[in-house]
């Protein structure tokens, strides 16, 4: 039984790592929890992401977080590429299509990563990877503050980017009925290769938030792309708020279960969670106006 | 119709070059005829690129010393032809690499560094009744199949563990017994858990108490948890049992979290002898113990070996000191058996009592292919170096126990 005295830095700890979680659930929040498009690929393109930002650090000394604005506006570039040519025209329209269509590009781009940059385990070294902030009760790595306050501004910028502007309405139109949005002018298969690729330049700087203290290998998007969909499902499907949330707690149960049933089963919490919230409240903590 | 012959300018030189030829071919035959050639393999690309490459300098360094004193005077001053393999860190590619290296006439392989990779080079070698010398792999099964070829020169598991326990209860003794409690922190594959399982045993038995046993998973990226837990334990002695990514990581964790033990000590640790964790992560590495393969500092070889690495900017590990070591171990063989024949390699190496090498050990003495003069020793990071500091008579400093509190 761990003491009391470390309960407070583990459940902040969690926090961060939560934080983490969010940051990718919010891209996938807004693919599959607003356009209902089950992107079986956001993992791999996150493990691009991871590869992109690592490179830029060691072949030309660019800083993650300086690299976060260029990879972003890439990754939303190549996200639109990928609904607009390949995941739009050959899903013609059918959701398990798209399941299908996004499995088959995970299997690909995790091959050619796998093939390119073999399964080695890569890090890189920035001088602040190891720094702390002294909170008093708990010491938090500088990162991790960083990407914990990045996650809440992204949540915050995207609540208001679909409340807000053209877009985000044309979004929520679409979402909501798509024959309809069509009949009153919109571009269909531009919002949802637009919600693609904003989704996409989301996975992009939780990307260069995360490789500071984590590692990249061609593996490495599996580990968060289950934890993505329990995140958008447990926050409630196409809830900015609820994603933030749900990744936070999320990580917070995971950082509790590691500390009570060992560091090796800290995961089982987290799963634990998606079942009871699939049998007890499946609308998720904030979903409940999409029922 | 009459021909006459002149004399071309073709025709000339034609002459000189068969001439030339003549003269030269004989020289090119005995040359070839005084090689020995030799298997250098390591696993110079894949997960373990690091450590197979600086084993491979270790044994090139030995060659080239060799070759420029004469090479093998029992064969008349033949020089030694390394054949450098790569055997990829991957079991099914070692097999083919000896086969290979048999093909190409080696008389004998050195390598390849890992235990799994060992299990696999020493029966393939055996096959072509190959002699292969062991440079590391400290699985004891190694030398336990009745394998007549293999010969590891340095020691095993069993022996790095019992010496590690000894050294340490002596530490600790002479400082006055200030640890008394201990928290192991290891890897979740065979190498973590059976150390753990070994120290969680034997531990108590030479008095300490056993706080806590934490596995985690190879890679781990966050240690935060972990070392939460030891900090609330407050344990007198942490011991680590993993690889280098994640010794380093829990380490600098540690000194993150602001844990202050009184000692870091590990057992074949895997960042602990690192000079490249000595000079990347300096502050965090200060006076981290380890019991390890280390070189015995004050033989001249082996201050002539660190400055030949200092001048090709090589970091001093203990792989370039083992295949050094293999290669004086190979060079004295090769001279008693007076022969390239691998037979009678393989008898010169068995008959070995070798103890004039760079390695701290009693004299050689091969019993079915353990050396069992072979021991570790107990090191220290101190300031830029790595230190030995147990046993006294290889000791180039003074055990630094309890360790100074951090500021």
């Amino acid at each position: 039984m761990p003491e009391l005295s470390i309960l407070a830095p583990a459940v902040l700890n969690g926090l961060t790592v939560g934080a983490v979680y969010a940051l990718v659930a919010l891209g996938l929040t807004l693919i599959y929890g607003v356009l209902h498009i089950i992107n079986f690929a956001h993992g791999s393109l996150l493990m691009l992401a991871l590869y992109a930002a690592f490179f830029l650090k060691v072949l030309l000394g660019v800083d993650p977080y300086l690299a976060l604005p260029i990879l972003a506006t890439a990754f939303f570039f190549l996200g639109y590429a990928l609904q607009y040519g390949v995941i739009g025209p050959a899903s013609h329209g059918k959701e398990q299509n798209v399941l299908l269509v996004t499995l088959a590009l995970a299997i690909i781009i995790d091959n050619l990563a796998l093939y390119l940059w073999t399964s080695t385990t890569r890090t890189i070294d920035v001088p602040y990877g190891f720094a702390v902030v002294d909170l008093g009760i708990a010491l938090i790595p500088v990162a991790r503050v960083i990407a914990f306050l990045a996650a809440l501004a992204l949540a915050g910028l995207l609540s208001l980017f679909m409340t807000a502007t053209d877009l985000g309405k044309a979004i929520r139109a679409v979402a909501r009925e798509r024959d309809g949005a069509r009949l009153v002018g919109i571009r269909v298969e531009h919002v949802y290769a637009m919600s693609f690729g904003i989704g996409t330049a989301c996975v992009a700087a939780a990307a260069c938030l995360l490789l500071p203290t984590f590692y990249v290998t061609p593996q490495v998007g599996y580990a968060f792309v289950l934890v993505a969909f329990t995140t958008v499902v447990l926050g409630g499907m196409g809830s900015f708020l609820g994603a933030l949330l749900g990744g936070l707690l999320l990580g917070v149960v995971e950082a509790l279960s590691g500390l009570f049933l060992g560091e090796s089963l800290g995961q089982i919490g987290i799963f634990a969670i998606f079942i009871l919230v699939l049998l007890f409240r499946p609308t998720g903590l904030f979903g409940s106006r999409l029922a | 119709m009459i021909r006459t012959r002149t004399l071309s300018r073709r025709r000339v030189l034609a002459g000189t070059g068969a001439a030339v030829a003549s003269l030269g071919f004989p020289a090119v035959l005995r040359a070839q005829a005084q090689v020995v050639k030799i298997g250098i393999l390591h696993p110079v690309t894949g997960a373990l690129s690091y450590s197979g490459t600086q084993a491979r300098h270790g044994a090139r360094i030995r060659i080239e010393e060799i070759n420029a004193a004469g090479g093998i005077k029992s064969l008349a001053g033949a020089k030694i032809e390394p054949i450098y393999a790569d055997c990829e860190s991957k079991p099914d590619v070692t097999t083919a690499e000896v086969d290979k290296l048999a093909d190409d006439g080696a008389a004998l392989i050195l390598g390849p560094y890992a235990s799994g990779l060992a299990l696999v080079s020493t029966q393939a070698a055996a096959k072509h009744n190959m002699a292969n010398v062991v440079d590391v792999g400290v699985v004891d099964a190694i030398v336990e199949r009745g394998l007549t070829n293999t010969f590891r020169f340095a020691p095993g598991l069993k022996k790095v563990t019992s010496t590690a326990l000894e050294n340490l209860v002596k530490i600790n003794d002479a400082a006055g017994k200030p640890a008394k409690t201990v928290f192991i922190i290891h890897e979740d594959s065979a190498f973590g858990t059976g150390m753990a399982k070994l120290l969680n045993d034997e531990l108590p038995k030479r008095g300490f108490t056993i706080l806590g046993t934490e596995a985690h998973g190879t890679p781990t990226r966050d240690f935060t948890n972990i070392v939460l837990k030891v900090k609330a334990a407050d344990p007198d002695l942490v011991i680590p049992a993993n690889y280098y990514n994640e010794y380093v990581l829990f380490v600098r964790t540690l000194v993150q979290q602001r844990v202050q033990p009184k000692a870091v000590y590990s057992i074949l640790g895997g960042g602990a002898s690192s000079i490249k964790f000595v000079h990347e992560f300096n502050a965090e590495a200060q006076y981290v113990m380890d019991c390890n393969h280390w070189y015995d500092p004050r033989k001249p070889a082996s201050k002539a070996l660190t400055q030949k690495l200092a001048a090709q900017k090589i970091d001093l590990t203990y792989e370039v000191m083992l295949n050094y070591a293999c290669m004086q171990l190979i060079e004295d063989a090769l001279e008693r058996a007076a022969s390239a024949d691998r037979q009678k390699i393989i008898a010169a190496l068995a008959a070995s009592t070798l103890s004039d090498h760079i390695m701290p050990y009693g004299p050689t003495k091969f019993v079915n292919g353990n050396n069992e003069g072979a021991q570790p020793v107990n090191t220290q990071i101190r300031g830029e170096s790595i230190e030995v500091i147990f046993p006294k008579e290889f000791a180039t400093a003074e055990a630094v126990f309890p360790i100074p509190h951090r500021a």
